[in-house]
């Protein structure tokens, strides 16, 4: 792969990638940090100017697919004037000098937009201001681009100013001056992907490539059940394998479990595979614990019990056992998803070692900052001595958050006093994660005579994550939104309650939360509303979305909404724009026109993260009954969006991420253990599942960026499902659709 | 001992000759391009060839590849040029990329016998590989695209 620079346009199979700019150096994640690689300019943490010339760029997210390290270094270049193929793109260490670091909530773009930028800026404005002083004319006089700084014909180079811009007084990012919006060459353009030569070559470091002199692997025994102990064992046969070097024994955690190691007993050895085998070898009896009862398919009864009584209130707007008492029609259907697993692709892996009083992780980790604290308090040391970097994430979806696996590293590492390799097994990690919420909902909608919704009800039960962090079994306030509190309705009489739902599971965020089953669960409802009316889909949506509005607090019947950390101000819930993807989506897919075509459609449409997506499927009943999504179309609006290519990306892998757990997902318990075990009991979409297309369309927009890496994922299920009861008269109110989506029998109408 | 190629360099290793292809590549010979993501045979992630031909490396013990020649990704070229390596960057195939070593030394394979691949042949062929970032629709482009390039 070429990295000169060079603008092209390729073209095949429907897709094109048209790269703007040339590859930036990517010096791969997980080296360890080398950010000054020459003297120079370091106006801020996330930009070096060497006086060689090369500007090397700090990406302090993680790397999982979302193409974060080819998205904010651009947008730091472009505001500096920098030209990516003279820049380096370096991993930032877990460090809280570098601010937020959590790669979750699709936040990378939304919360770095405005700082990287005056990031970016904050250098540009000391270059200038060295090249100004060099040639003794104003700043605004002289511009900056193509690295280097400009005054009339006269030019001089980043590097050339390096050493005079670091004299400078550094200007409070506050004055510094953004680029106009039509000044940003990297903004709402396909960029390169910096880091495919790298990938498709073998050469990216993942969590589980990191080699150290001497490194030992471990595989650990855990407990099955949360809550669980070692009672005793014997290790004998388990020494005895070649390779096998030691035991070691992790403390049991007390609850709540955290992101606390397991418990468990460590194999450690000279290569994974006798770790493996030593694990195999080792009798342990088990002393499973409080929740050795839990079991899914019974918990669902209970969950189906809790949402028919009345639970807390979460928002209330009218009367709306009145309107329900007098309503001419009264609907009711309950919805109901499983645990979901994260199961990246990469199983958690993660290397530490304990050395002259320091210890060095590598670790696949969102979390670089948690994860260093973590590590920190496992084997005692003060945050300082612990250092954590950050490699590539083999898929992540909210597991590697979690920095259960590298704490264990940390722990191991101390305790063999050699550098340690945690790897874990697939097993491991289906068996031990922390699960999407379970959850079942219950519906209640009042009909007029006309059949317009005159009230709405939403009863929803899950074990919130708040439970993995203090004992609780009530959501938090930031559980409450995800399609709960932040649903526009324009509904006279709506309410929402949360009932009651205890955790006997770690419960975790997978990618959109609990968006999944919110966004399920209404899409659907609306959906039956619609049928039961003769009427269309996209009608109703939008007649229950109501007329274009900015939603006001007092509408939605809350005091406050955590609005994904975001205020109401820059962020408001604006039903134009949730219309407009609808009405995109449906254009795309020719929704009027789908009878005369012969296709059978479903609609769906979410905002989370800030970002409004409507999707629509077509689905087809191959001769064996199996359901198949040949087409979709997704429309999605989050505002500013800097990468047009990732977010159509990332749009395309939702849509496939959604298909998984609509056909296949879902983990369950017996005996407080998860049944599944690897792909063959926990399915996963596969190539000839895929559509033959997916189209999407990114809107084009001022608004503040929201997210990109989930709003994807919620509509999915609900446009399969309601797919599904257009084209076989069967309503299906539970994910994953039975029997893989293979449905031979049709309802009625 | 046992010797193989790997990568087209003879190695002569001492190994126990039942641990997995998979961990002697990447434990003892230090190539980590291959990836362990199940070892059950049931992801594709842990793909290599064998004298040629597909296998999983993770449950192919290494005294099957005794005498044979094992390509990995990093051998699959010799500076990242492969038809497919090329495609795969031109239509920014990878999300995480850890599954991608695996899809292209399965569709090398495919490649190699069948040079103008259908969908259907595509997906026959790659059955076996999942990418849970969801890259298949690309996938499948990239594999007609790296057919056109090595006809051009």
């Amino acid at each position: 792969m070429t990295t000169t620079r060079r603008a092209f346009l390729e073209y095949s199979g429907g897709l094109a990638v048209a790269f703007i700019a040339g590859r930036a150096l990517a010096v791969m994640p997980g080296k360890g940090q080398a950010i000054a690689t020459a003297p120079g300019f370091d106006p801020n943490v996330f930009v070096h100017v060497a006086t060689d010339g090369w500007v090397t760029l700090v990406c302090h997210r993680s790397e999982m697919g979302q193409g974060v390290r080819s998205t904010l270094p651009a947008l730091l270049a472009d505001e500096m004037g920098a030209d990516m193929a003279r820049v380096k793109i370096a991993q930032a260490d877990g460090d809280k000098k570098y601010g937020d670091q959590k790669t979750d909530g699709s936040s990378s773009i939304r919360n770095g937009y405005d700082d990287l930028r005056r990031a970016g800026a904050t250098a540009r404005t000391m270059l200038v201001a060295a090249a100004a002083r060099r040639w003794n004319v104003s700043p605004n006089s002289c511009e900056a681009r193509d690295h280097a700084v400009f005054h009339g014909k006269r030019s001089l180079g980043f590097g050339e100013l390096a050493a005079e811009a670091a004299k400078l007084p550094v200007p409070d990012p506050g004055d510094v001056k953004v680029r106009p919006r039509s000044e940003l060459r990297h903004v709402f353009r396909d960029l390169p992907l910096v880091d495919a030569p790298a990938i498709v070559a073998g050469k990216a470091q993942f969590g589980a490539d990191i080699r150290l002199p001497g490194m030992l692997v471990a595989v650990i025994a855990r407990p099955p059940v949360v809550g669980g102990r070692v009672a005793r064992y014997d290790g004998k046969r388990a020494l005895a394998i070649p390779g096998v070097k030691r035991l070691v024994e992790i403390p049991t955690p007390k609850p709540p479990y955290g992101f606390q190691p397991w418990g468990g007993i460590a194999v450690l050895a000279e290569n994974t595979w006798a770790a493996m085998r030593g694990r195999g070898a080792l009798e342990i009896e088990w002393d499973a614990g409080e929740n050795a009862d839990y079991d899914s398919d019974r918990y669902r009864v209970e969950l189906s019990k809790s949402v028919r009584a009345p639970g807390t209130v979460a928002r209330n707007v009218g009367d709306v056992d009145g309107a329900l008492s007098k309503a001419a029609r009264v609907a009711e259907a309950e919805y109901h998803v499983p645990h979901l697993a994260h199961v990246p692709m990469e199983p958690p892996a993660a290397v530490a070692q304990v050395k002259d009083g320091k210890c060095e992780v590598w670790a696949p980790t969102q979390y670089p900052q948690e994860a260093r604290t973590e590590a920190a308090k496992t084997i005692g040391f003060s945050e300082d001595r612990v250092q954590v970097h950050v490699t590539f994430l083999g898929g992540a979806f909210g597991r590697k958050a979690k920095s259960d696996f590298v704490a264990e590293a940390a722990f191991l590492a101390r305790e063999a006093d050699q550098a340690v390799r945690v790897q874990w097994t697939r097993e491991d990690d289906i068996h031990h994660d922390y699960y999407n919420a379970v959850n079942t909902q219950l519906l209640t909608a009042g009909l007029d005579e006309r059949g317009k919704l005159v009230a709405w009800r939403l009863r929803t039960a899950f074990p919130p994550i708040s439970s993995t962090f203090k004992p609780t079994n009530q959501p938090s306030a930031g559980d409450l939104q995800q399609g709960i509190t932040d649903r526009p309705l324009a509904v006279a009489n709506v309410r929402a309650e949360t009932c009651r739902a205890d955790a006997h599971v770690r419960i975790g965020w997978l990618r959109s939360v609990y968006n999944i089953f919110h966004a399920f669960s209404v899409n659907s409802f609306i959906d039956e509303i619609a049928h039961a009316r003769g009427a269309d889909p996209r009608d109703v949506q939008l007649e229950i979305l109501g007329p274009d509005r900015i939603v006001t607090l007092a509408e939605l019947g809350v005091d406050e909404l955590s609005n994904y950390g975001d205020s109401l101000e820059k962020h408001p819930i604006d039903t134009a724009r949730w219309r407009r993807v609808i009405e995109r989506a449906t254009t795309m897919a020719r929704w009027d026109q789908r009878r005369a075509d012969g296709r059978v459609l479903g609609l769906a449409a979410h905002r989370s993260f800030l970002t409004y997506v409507a999707v629509v499927v077509s689905v087809v009943r191959n001769g064996d009954g199996q359901i198949a999504v040949d087409e979709a179309w997704v429309a999605a609006d989050a505002g500013i969006v800097v990468n047009r290519e990732r977010a159509r990306s990332q749009m395309e892998g939702a849509v496939i991420f959604g298909m998984s757990h609509t056909f296949h997902g879902g983990a369950t318990m017996k005996h407080g253990a998860t049944v599944q075990s690897g792909f063959h009991d926990y399915r996963l979409a596969r190539i000839a599942e895929a559509p033959n297309r997916i189209s999407v369309d990114i809107a084009q927009s001022d608004a503040p960026p929201g997210g990109i890496g989930e709003p994807g994922v919620p509509p999915v299920a609900p446009a399969i499902a309601n797919a599904v009861f257009a084209l076989t008269g069967l309503r299906f109110r539970e994910l994953p659709l039975p029997d893989g989506g293979r449905v031979l029998k049709s309802g009625g109408p | 001992m046992i010797m193989l190629k790997v990568n087209g360099e003879a190695r002569e290793l001492d190994v126990d000759p039942e641990m997995p292809l998979l961990w002697v590549l990447r434990d003892v010979l230090g190539l980590t391009g291959t990836k362990y993501g199940c070892g059950q045979a049931q992801c594709g992630a842990c793909t290599v060839h064998l004298d040629g031909e597909v296998v999983r490396s993770c449950v192919t013990p290494v005294r099957r590849a005794a005498g044979r020649a094992v390509t990995t990704i990093e051998g699959l070229s010799p500076d990242g040029s492969h038809p497919l390596q090329r495609a795969w960057c031109d239509l920014a195939v990878p999300q995480c990329g850890f599954c991608q070593a695996g899809q292209i030394m399965t569709a090398a394979a495919l490649l190699a016998s069948n040079p103008k691949p259908r969908d259907a042949d595509i997906e026959r062929c790659l059955a076996g590989n999942i990418c849970r970032c969801g890259t298949y629709t690309r996938i499948r482009a990239a594999v007609k695209r790296a057919a056109q390039i090595s006809e051009e």
